[in-house]
């Protein structure tokens, strides 16, 4: 792919160029491996060549973009459009559990697993409007920088990279264990050695060029997710409805499931909300869907791999407007993800419950031979499938999507890149911040102040490594549970970073005191929660006379941890002296998007 | 902008701010407001969709994104009529 060639002229002012000649590149390509399929080429062979090519083409965007600056190691110079930065942050986003488990969430829990749909959007709403403008204002590099400044120190600083590192390194190893999976299914290797493959994969993309690299990549890996996830759904569409447009045509797949459910006699609709298994309406499901809404936003809100996207814009107003298009790139995913459970759980009803078990469709024969992904128990011995024998995994539905669709097997190795794109690139984005954190924030402001920039970069790029193979290592023990993990993830950056940032914008009158007590005691609130109730749930009991407090999940834990945060925030505030009028100038300062940042004397400012 | 009167950063600040709490609200229903009534909304029909499924799935969405660019867009507005939109 000649596409690179250019990157070196005026990159910036040819970027449309550059990634329309790149997507036309992976469409031909992908219509290659099609025809070539026909000619017989084994699907072993479609595989790897999706897996290697665009891991191959995420290596040479690293390469070609590795750099020597510190600005553009770490905010890739600060000359991101709003537009590319969208797209490079809904591939940021948008991870393993977004690509591959989410629909099949909805497939198996109808309306209650709209919640992550919801949850995993709304968000940016509170991005927009209450801190991308301003921390792109404040103009430096990591999310504990903003912390260290405004809240005068280095106890501020530390306390933000513990948040960051405990919420950022989880979500690392549910990436990591995300890309295991595909890429032991699609190249055929053993799990252990496909997490480490992984890695290689994560390393040529972030090492040489940091932000700057990573930037690009992930720009490149949004369209191949995107063309990835809406290709079979949009063919699946039109073969059932006649219309391309899978996210008008479901509503008739769901009238159809309405149908199906009442002949089957499944108690539990889709559409049901907030329903027990039962089909009666239940309060416990009630709370913990909003409290999970809540958790995801406000957790979306305050994970630093996303808010530093936004320190890459060249100006404030561009921060704004790219986070516009951050959440129009990841709608056009998360609105298809319902038509996908629709239409797969249609296809499940009509064409597969029912029949006997020696004719079922090809992809059911294909999946149940994939250990523990559908499972099908002849209970009563009637050679009928009747719909309780019929156990499907979630993390199966987006990938047998174009089996149920009967599309060619080019397809499946399409989704196959699509969801390593989607890993790669989250994986990618977190390792950045942890490293950052850790190579910025503690080495450099707190370790050694007179680093040069040499020695910052080295430093930075053996954090890099050295984090990397800890995430791989505690993925390839396999802990279990990919969603719950990122869900843990969101809730320990909401209760631990969203209260400091928003308050320390938003009131003048927050004191550093306040705002350290808040934000710990908000994070030690959730984690011990999560823990407790996950790997101690007797001695929770016993404390507390409850296996959980109002009912509510651990993957919502930020619920306990966000108001105490705020409450003790907002008390002490008062009880303590009034920030200093320097600071409060500081804080006009980013308020407003044009002219200097009032920097405070304690401050160390770099550039 | 040192030489920007206090006054006029206050009234800057409060219109800014007016518009975080618009923005805030409408974010509160889209949010949690509108699906607290996804019982009762299933029963009307929209586009071929229980109006309460169609919500979550879609209608919230679109109003995620809305929110976003109208932010966005109202944001510059005020930053211009007070001078302190970037060169």
């Amino acid at each position: 792919m000649a596409q690179q060639t250019a990157a070196k002229g005026d990159f910036i002012s040819n970027l449309g160029r550059i990634y329309a000649i790149y997507t036309g590149g992976f469409i031909g390509f992908t219509i290659l491996l099609a025809i070539l399929e026909q000619f017989g080429v084994p699907n072993k062979v479609i595989g790897y060549a999706f897996v290697f090519l665009t891991i191959g083409v995420y290596a040479l965007i690293g390469w070609v973009s590795r750099t020597a600056q510190l600005s553009e190691y770490y905010v890739a110079g600060r000359r991101v459009p709003a537009f590319y930065n969208g797209m490079a942050t809904g591939a940021d986003w948008m991870s393993a559990a977004s690509f591959i488990s989410m629909a099949g969430g909805l497939y198996l829990q109808g309306y209650d697993g709209i919640a992550y749909v919801l949850g995993w959007t709304g968000g940016y709403v509170l991005v927009a409007s209450l801190f991308a403008p301003y921390l792109r204002k404040f103009g430096q590099f990591t999310v504990p920088d903003f912390l260290g400044v405004r809240y005068e120190g280095n106890l501020a600083r530390v306390c933000g990279v513990i948040v960051l590192f405990s919420a950022s390194f989880t979500y690392i190893v549910a990436q990591t264990f995300g890309i295991g999976i595909i890429a032991s299914r699609f190249l055929g290797i053993s799990f252990e050695i496909a997490v480490f493959v992984g890695l290689v994969g994560i390393l040529v993309c972030s090492m040489l060029g940091g932000m700057r690299a990573v930037t690009w990549t992930q720009v490149a890996q949004y369209i191949i997710l995107i063309i990835a996830y809406l290709t079979p759904i949009v063919w699946l569409s039109t073969k059932k409805y006649g219309i391309p447009i899978p996210e008008l045509t479901y509503g008739q797949a769901l009238q159809d499931i309405a149908a199906l459910e009442s002949k089957l006699g499944v108690v539990k609709g889709h559409i049901a909300a907030f329903a027990d298994a039962k089909g009666q309406f239940s309060w416990d499901r009630f709370v913990n869907y909003f409290a999970l809404i809540l958790c995801l936003m406000v957790g979306t809100a305050s994970l630093p791999h996303i808010l530093m996207r936004y320190f890459t814009t060249p100006s404030v107003r561009e921060a704004r407007q790219s986070v516009g298009w951050s959440i129009f790139f990841i709608f056009l995913l998360y609105f298809t993800a319902p038509a996908y459970a629709a239409f797969a759980k249609l296809e499940v009803y009509s064409n597969v419950i029912g029949q006997p078990i020696a004719q079922l469709p090809a992809w059911v024969q294909n999946w149940s031979q994939v250990g523990g992904m559908l499972t099908i128990n002849d209970a009563n011995k009637d050679g009928i499938l009747q719909l309780a024998e019929l156990r499907i995994h979630q993390d199966i539905i987006v990938l047998s999507t174009p089996e149920i669709a009967g599309l060619p097997y080019v397809i499946s190795g399409l989704v196959a890149a699509g969801g390593l794109a989607a890993a790669l690139s989250t994986a990618d984005g977190l390792l950045l911040a942890i490293a950052n954190a850790l190579s910025h924030d503690i080495y450099y402001k707190m370790i050694d102040k007179t680093a040069s920039t040499a020695k910052r970069l080295i430093v930075a790029r053996a954090l890099l490594v050295i984090v990397a193979i800890c995430g791989a290592a505690v993925a390839s023990t396999r802990p279990s549970g990919i969603i719950q993990m990122v869900a843990w993830a969101f809730s320990l950056a909401a209760a631990g970073l969203f209260v400091p940032v928003v308050m320390g914008i938003w009131w003048k009158r927050t004191t550093t005191t306040a705002a350290i007590v808040g934000m710990m005691s908000g994070f030690v609130i959730c984690l011990y929660y999560l823990v407790m109730t996950r790997y101690y749930p007797e001695a929770f009991e016993a404390m507390w006379g409850t296996k959980l407090w109002f009912g509510i999940q651990n993957i919502s834990a930020a619920t306990f941890g966000l108001p105490v945060g705020f409450l003790l925030t907002w008390i002490l505030s008062y009880y303590t002296k009034a920030p200093s009028d320097e600071m409060q100038a500081f804080v006009d300062s980013i308020r407003r998007p044009k002219g200097e940042i009032a920097w405070t004397r304690g401050a160390q400012v770099h550039e | 902008m040192s030489e920007m009167s206090k006054d006029k950063m206050d009234s800057y600040w409060n219109e800014t701010k007016r518009l975080m709490w618009i923005i805030m609200a409408f974010w509160v229903f889209f949010s949690f407001v509108v699906h607290m009534f996804a019982i009762p909304l299933n029963n009307i029909v929209f586009l071929g969709f229980p109006l309460g499924f169609y919500m979550a799935a879609q209608g919230s969405l679109i109003a995620f994104v809305v929110l976003c660019f109208w932010n966005s867009s109202a944001q510059n507005k005020i930053d211009e009529k007070y001078g302190v939109a970037e060169d």
